[in-house]
């Protein structure tokens, strides 16, 4: 089944990527490991990332599902 | 409870100010402790001299976790209020950056949680700065430290 799924990155990875975001819709979408390889296919995924999927942390073993947003960023520095 | 994200610059007293006059009204006589906590921004890290800073947010995630995070406090030790006021964007030295502010009926429960949410709001809230040097070069802070001085 094709899942419509879109990723989002952040600061550094962005810069890293060369874009904010992307929208997938493929059928080899089942975790968030994998949207990372449907969207970025020449690109390993950096050790220290973290990932949310509909703005909760997750690892990155965790599945998704249709519709779902899935972001993708290096460890946090606010405060 | 209050979580303010600011793309402009943020006066932290004028905001605990304004934020005991409008919504704390109702716990007068019950407050016996405020913890303030501010963290402005510096004009040094990592043996540079900074002159200024961008802050970027996840919209959405961000409040999410603050809620989170003033959640876990609440369960931990009991509260009568939290605010939490960060700013977004471009920033220099000396603005404020951040404002914790928690209020309780002892001190205790005050420092302990103040702590907590910093500690947490430093490791879980989806902000990542970007430093401006001296010499213009930019780059991304890698990660927060256990916010003690090291020589």
């Amino acid at each position: 089944m094709i899942m419509s799924i879109k990723v989002r990155y952040f600061a550094s990875l962005k810069d890293r990527v060369g874009r904010a975001e992307d929208t997938l819709d493929s059928s080899k979408l089942s975790t968030v490991r994998s949207v990372w390889c449907a969207a970025n296919p020449d690109e390993t995924l950096p050790d220290n990332i973290l990932a949310a999927v509909n703005m909760d942390y997750v690892e990155l073993d965790s599945p998704v599902k249709e519709g779902d947003e899935v972001a993708f960023f290096p460890p946090v520095t606010g405060g | 409870m209050l979580i303010k994200i600011c793309p402009d610059g943020f006066d932290p007293w004028q905001e605990i100010h304004t934020y005991q006059q409008s919504a704390l009204s109702t716990l007068a006589g019950k407050i016996g402790a405020t913890s303030v906590f501010v963290g402005t921004m510096r004009d040094f890290n990592e043996g540079d001299q900074v002159k200024g800073m961008t802050l970027e947010h996840y919209p959405g995630m961000t409040e999410k976790q603050l809620a989170k995070i003033i959640a876990d406090a609440q369960a931990q030790w009991q509260l009568l209020d939290t605010l939490i006021v960060h700013r977004v964007g471009a920033i220099l030295p000396d603005e404020a950056i951040v404002l914790v502010v928690v209020w309780s009926a002892h001190r205790g429960e005050a420092f302990d949680a103040s702590r907590y949410i910093m500690e947490a709001l430093k490791s879980k809230a989806p902000f990542w700065k970007k430093e401006l040097l001296d010499s213009d070069q930019e780059r991304w802070v890698s990660k927060n430290t256990d916010g003690y001085t090291t020589c």
